[in-house]
């Protein structure tokens, strides 16, 4: 059939659909570089049908069994690495326990990419403008990585290193993240700028924190859009524990975020204009933390 | 490592076993094996969602799934949809609504409009310009979309 040969998108690759844990790392540890995990694939097969990635082999890890769970304890919500987006917007657990994420995932893209993209998945491609790595550093989660021989727990704020850059081994997998429950009291916010709803923005801001009387305390202020990799604003937060909420601490921390975010320029705009921004988001998530 | 795989699955309720290369995604295997080329192929990267199919009742990108992905799963295409019958009012109201121009976005689009109504039976105007934001459409400015979308909401309520 002539049509047949049309079809070439990605570069040739070999496919795997993993059953078993010891599988995954037997192909990690035979391929090292030349081999991808393929877990939901929003990010990876888009990148797969431009060539910017050309894998030997593909990692499916899909049909792994329990990691898609997502359980709370009272203290910890868990969630399994391979839940769907959809899977996370729609839990009653996460409205609960994790607000702030339950405020997030209807921003993550669209219904037929939620329906496949994975929690882990995002985390692990850590994309400085996607939300969920944001908003995990900020809510101080923790992630699970697993490799051969046990398993490891990684503080959001060390795994994220740098431009797609995590702690995350050649032959580790990250199996699953562990948010801290939200506390009495504690407030949240969510908000971004894109042009179009569900698109990447050119800047988000996640925060959670409390008001004591009129003043701020245990303040977290996270951005995503805002530098090489996704940021908790501590200069920012700093700015505003146990200050008034008043026009003038919201100009503090909006004079802070000079020391914490560092935009690229990109089709959008200028670094200043992402600056101004997160400036202007700034003001309005306090208000609407504070409302 | 072989660059080939074996895949069965269903495709609008068919059975169909093929060897394929694995770099296949989904939406060329429903139209260039399948010959079933109502699932649009645009940007081909998951920004414009006329490749939208639905697997294992739910929609998903065709171009951000490996055919070989689908594996034992149900695939259905605008093709298996409007000839169960089971969008016939979506088809009819975007007809009258002139919700249809070029056409290159519809399947995907009412796909997509048929997911929402399983989801939330009266959704507001909102609702349905949120839920239709990953589908591009460049000829009909959205409004007679939502409007034809809206009406079958309506009449599905009864």
């Amino acid at each position: 059939m002539v049509l047949r040969e049309i079809r070439v998108k990605p570069a040739p690759f070999a496919y795997v659909r993993t059953e078993t844990l010891d599988q995954v790392f037997d192909l990690l540890d035979e391929h090292g570089d030349d081999a991808r995990i393929l877990a939901g694939g929003q990010s990876l097969m888009a990148t797969l049908n431009m060539r910017l990635s050309a894998p030997e082999v593909l990692v499916d890890i899909n049909h792994l069994d329990g990691l898609s769970d997502i359980s709370c304890d009272g203290e910890t919500l868990k969630i399994g690495a391979l839940a769907r987006h959809s899977q996370v917007l729609e839990s009653a657990d996460v409205q609960t326990y994790a607000p702030l994420i339950a405020k997030t995932m209807p921003h993550v893209a669209h219904q037929a990419i939620r329906n496949r993209g994975t929690f882990g998945g995002s985390v692990a491609f850590a994309d400085p403008a996607a939300e969920l790595p944001a908003v995990t550093r900020t809510l101080g989660a923790r992630f699970v990585l697993q490799g051969r021989n046990g398993q490891r727990t990684v503080a959001a704020d060390d795994f994220f290193q740098g431009l797609f850059e995590t702690d995350l081994k050649e032959n580790e997998l990250l199996v699953g993240a562990e948010i801290p429950v939200i506390k009495d009291g504690e407030r949240t916010a969510f908000m971004e700028l894109a042009r179009r709803h569900g698109d990447y923005a050119m800047v988000g801001i996640a925060v959670q924190g409390r008001l004591e009387g009129d003043s701020f305390a245990d303040m977290r202020v996270g951005f995503f859009g805002a530098g090489d990799q996704p940021i908790l604003a501590k200069s920012a937060s700093a700015a505003l524990n146990g200050q008034p909420n008043n026009e003038d601490t919201i100009k503090k921390a909006q004079e802070s975020l000079n020391a914490d975010l560092d935009p690229m320029p990109d089709l959008n705009g200028p670094a200043e204009m992402k600056m101004h921004l997160a400036r202007v988001l700034t003001k309005r998530a306090l208000a609407e933390l504070a409302s | 490592m072989d660059q080939n795989v074996d895949i069965t699955m269903k495709v609008n309720g068919q059975q169909v076993s093929r060897r394929i290369p694995a770099r296949t995604n989904l939406v060329d295997f429903v139209r260039y094996d399948m010959e079933l080329t109502g699932s649009h192929v645009g940007c081909e990267h998951g920004v414009c969602g006329a490749c939208t199919i639905r697997v294992n009742g739910e929609i998903v990108r065709g171009c951000l799934m490996l055919a070989a992905q689908a594996e034992g799963s149900e695939v259905e295409t605008i093709e298996g949809l409007s000839d169960a019958g089971e969008i016939a009012d979506l088809q009819k109201a975007f007809h009258e609504r002139n919700a249809v121009q070029c056409g290159f976005c519809t399947p995907g689009m009412l796909l997509t409009a048929q997911e929402l109504l399983k989801k939330n039976d009266s959704p507001s105007r909102e609702e349905i310009r949120e839920f239709i934001s990953g589908n591009y459409c460049r000829c009909t400015g959205y409004q007679a979309i939502v409007d034809a979308i809206e009406r079958v909401a309506e009449e599905r309520r009864g």
